[in-house]
């Protein structure tokens, strides 16, 4: 049998092979978005890249909330009643062919004006009439091409964000007055009494005045009020040297042009505020693509169909939901609330909670939690608890979401700036104090001097620029950190604790072991061929685990949702499910997952699934044990604790049965007794853990998909590599304690010229961007060369 | 004499203009997103040929 893969999304043709205008398509979906595309003229869909399409979901009823008025007002970001303007966030945007065939929407539907992609963000900005067109409209056609928007709670929220660009204003201004200062201050270094220079000095400094005025007061002021703040709170911040830097490279560059006796340090002074935002700007690097701030809102549907006394079926608003309310909750859908169920199959998939991918089966009667989604066909839930107050959304009253400021932390820099404030100063007050005896007419001159040749520009810069740097190499090794403090708190790091399901064991495969009698040829066959009807997780893994057989066609072939598969082919029947359904009465105290199998009602065996562990860890545990503690904390039952003990070092602690709060907890308490906490977890049942943890480690197969809220989200291929990337920041922070060395090597040297009341304007210019540069370049290239051996 | 006062005059301006220009861009957000555009700007002609296609079809059977 030759593998044969769908034209519009490159699955392969397992289930059923739809041929149509000479290709093959996995399902009559795929086939449909084909024919859509080619009866307007849109196929070069496919010509840009191959099997670039996702098949379409089935979405009846799903959007019928985009009908009401107050939901299309929130979501809408323009609407003046005959033109509606909508941004939607589209996971599936992944390659050129997306974005062509959403800016080419117009032609699918006339009554779109517009649409635009913003390809890093996987966002489309759609503008239609709303004559003959519905926001409802522009989801359906959307959700039918395959290209599904998805809606979240988070995006029903008043008040647009609007993004901050003020760093990049800042930026430009200081360096466009900085390159224009430069020019005007150029001829005056040579110092040469020329006519024509004498008769115009006064022109070019007044110049470079105004020059710097907008950097002194706009593009610079954050660094005066970041001192202030400092100072109030009694810490004497990086900011606090460089604040009077500012100030005293301005006020003294003032007086000596006012009263003509100098030129000035303007091109210093822009120069440095310059150099200093840059340094900003470089570790400000995002990832447009990441979102490190999500909470459950982005996760939950913004309405779900209710069912009132009469048995009618409306859409409500989740935060409306009422305790008692009944729900209906269709396939694919997420439950927003507690709830019990009252009807139908469920077959919920907690994987957003946990981690865990496997769904579990809910018979009626059963307590159903939020966060869950439900696998197959429809489902109704009376409503325990409204969702604020919901077991998972909880967790989010907790204080630690609240916090407002980052978790204090003192950064290297700052706790630097601290001596080296003081060094200054009294650098500077001994220096003026032994000038005021010997000639007090050069005494102030050397007072600013100093302030200004001392200002901690290679210092400030130093970090920036590592961490900065750190930052992007890690961002390529599939390592995404929120901001460059990470690096620092990662470096500090002396205990690492680790969520089990979906953290280290991986969702992807399973191990499988049968117990039981061995199966015959036929029976194999007829195994193979009966779970290559069923689209259930557990019968698509251990589809793909057995050996490949001829394909037969079953005479007979039902699925019993929830309970299992029975087929008949010639003489022979089977049944593959839980144990019940096969008839085999088994006290189950395992607590592994199992299938069952029986042949012609005769029990035959079971596949046990293990969970499998994440290729490396035990080899990365042992690296990791000489140098932290180590604890795995987990949700689940200690079914697998003899297992886990035999792969993980002994000094593992291994805890069990770990409610969300009980994990936020746990971390809590380490913490007050001084440890620094990494935590790596997965699902929302981490959210608190991560928040809380010094770093929270979010670990997801797919980094495009959701992940919890989290300091960096690390991709699971890498997660071996953890090891590297905590050795990677502590020589980080050795590079940045190399480049205080070297930036206070060439602080001296200008100190030199400060204390003996010799700096001129020129030497300035020179010393404070050559100290500059060359820890920028220092670091750069440390960085790069220590961050070579991480691939 | 007074040229030179012409001539800063007249620097100082085209470079405060370019300056406004480039602030306006941001602000307008022509730099949020730098990868869509590089590859959009290619598809003005997939989308010509494209049609090109539809009507060299029927030459061809010709």
């Amino acid at each position: 049998m030759t593998e044969k893969n769908c034209f519009h999304c490159g699955d392969s043709c397992q289930n059923e092979i739809v041929n149509f205008d000479d290709k093959l398509f996995c399902c009559h979906g795929c086939k449909t978005v084909y024919e859509i595309f080619y009866e307007n003229d849109l196929g070069s869909y496919y010509d840009l890249q191959s099997t670039p399409g996702a098949t379409p979901k089935d979405i009846v009823g799903k959007y019928e909330f985009l009908e009401q008025p107050n939901i299309i007002e929130k979501l809408t970001e323009f609407n003046d009643g005959s033109i509606q303007i909508v941004t939607l966030y589209i996971p599936h945007i992944h390659c050129s062919s997306c974005i062509w065939i959403l800016e080419n929407l117009s032609k699918l539907n006339p009554n779109i004006n517009a649409s635009q992609v913003n390809f890093g963000k996987k966002q489309v900005r759609v503008t239609y009439k709303t004559s003959n067109c519905s926001l409802k409209d522009v989801v359906l056609l959307l959700s039918s091409i395959g290209y599904e928007p998805y809606i979240s709670l988070e995006d029903y929220k008043t008040g647009k964000t609007t993004i901050n660009r003020s760093l990049v204003y800042k930026v430009a201004i200081a360096g466009f007055a900085f390159g224009n200062v430069m020019f005007l201050s150029f001829p005056e270094y040579f110092e040469v009494g020329e006519f024509w220079l004498e008769q115009y000095k006064h022109l070019f400094r007044w110049l470079m005045f105004f020059f710097s005025l907008p950097v002194v007061f706009y593009a610079g002021w954050d660094y005066f009020i970041s001192a202030y703040k400092g100072l109030r709170s009694k810490i004497l911040n990086i900011d606090v040297p460089i604040a009077l830097g500012i100030a005293v490279l301005f006020i003294r560059s003032s007086v000596e042009i006012i009263l003509n006796i100098g030129s000035g340090f303007f091109d210093s002074l822009t120069g440095l505020v310059f150099f200093l935002l840059l340094g900003k700007f470089f570790q400000q690097k995002t990832y447009q693509f990441l979102s490190f701030e999500r909470d459950y809102k982005s996760y939950f549907p913004i309405a779900v169909t209710k069912i009132d006394a009469e048995g009618k079926e409306s859409p409500i608003q989740v935060y409306d939901i009422q305790k008692g309310d009944r729900l209906l909750i269709r396939n694919e859908e997420l439950i927003p609330v507690d709830g019990i169920l009252m009807y139908g199959n469920a077959s919920i998939d907690y994987s957003f909670v946990t981690g865990e991918s496997e769904t579990v089966i809910k018979n009626s009667g059963d307590k159903l939690f939020a966060g869950g989604k439900q696998t197959t066909g429809v489902i109704e839930v009376e409503v325990l608890h409204t969702v604020e107050q919901s077991y998972l959304t909880q967790l989010w009253s907790n204080d630690v979401f609240n916090q407002t400021e980052a978790k204090s932390f003192t950064t290297l820099t700052n706790v630097i700036s601290k001596r080296f404030t003081i060094g200054v100063l009294s650098i500077a007050i001994i220096s003026t104090a032994y000038w005021l005896l010997v000639d007090a007419s050069k005494a102030l001159n050397v007072f600013t001097s100093v302030l200004i040749i001392a200002c901690p520009c290679a210092i400030a810069l130093a970090a920036p620029f590592t961490l900065g740097n750190v930052l992007s190499i890690f961002g390529k090794l599939k390592f995404y950190l929120k901001n460059a403090t990470v690096i620092e708190q990662l470096a500090s790091i002396d205990t690492l604790i680790f969520d089990k399901t979906g953290t280290i064991t991986s969702s992807l495969k399973n191990k499988v072991v049968y117990e039981g009698e061995t199966l015959s040829n036929s029976e194999e066959i007829l195994l193979k061929n009966t779970l290559r009807g069923s689209n259930h997780p557990l019968s698509r893994s251990l589809y793909n685990l057995l050996d490949t057989h001829n394909i037969v066609t079953l005479n007979h072939f039902e699925e019993h949702l929830g309970y299992g598969i029975e087929a008949r082919y010639l003489n022979n029947s089977i049944k593959v499910g839980s144990s019940k359904f096969v008839g085999k009465m088994e006290t189950s105290t395992v607590l592994d997952t199992s299938v069952f199998i029986s042949a012609n009602n005769q029990y035959k065996g079971k596949f046990v699934f293990h969970s499998s562990y994440r290729k490396g860890l035990s080899k990365l545990f042992n690296k990791l044990k000489k140098h932290f503690d180590l604890v795995i904390l987990s949700g689940d039952n200690e079914g697998e604790r003899d297992n886990l003990k035999r792969l993980l070092p002994s000094k593992t602690k291994l805890i069990f049965n770990q409610k969300p709060n009980d994990k936020l907890e746990y971390i809590k308490y380490h913490q007050s007794e001084g440890a620094k906490v990494l935590m790596m977890g997965d699902g929302l049942n981490d959210a608190g853990a991560l928040a809380q943890s010094d770093v929270g480690i979010a670990l997801s197969e797919n980094v495009n998909v959701f992940s919890p809220a989290c300091d960096a989200i690390l991709e699971a291929s890498k997660f071996n590599k953890l090891y590297d990337y905590i050795k990677a920041s502590k020589a980080a922070i050795k590079i940045i304690k190399w480049s205080f060395l070297l930036s206070l090597l060439y602080n001296s040297i200008g100190l030199y010229y400060a204390v003996t009341g010799q700096l001129a304007p020129v030497i300035a210019a020179i010393l404070m961007p050559l100290s500059s540069i060359s820890v920028v370049v220092f670091t750069t290239i440390s960085t790069n060369w220590y961050c070579r051996k991480l691939k | 004499m007074s040229a030179i006062y012409i001539l800063l005059t007249i620097s100082v301006v085209v470079a405060v203009l370019f300056f406004t220009v480039f602030i306006i861009a941001v602000k307008k957000g022509q730099y949020d997103d730098s990868y869509t555009p590089s590859v959009r700007m290619l598809f003005e002609d997939e989308l010509v040929k494209d049609q090109t296609k539809l009507t060299v079809k029927p030459k061809k059977t010709n």
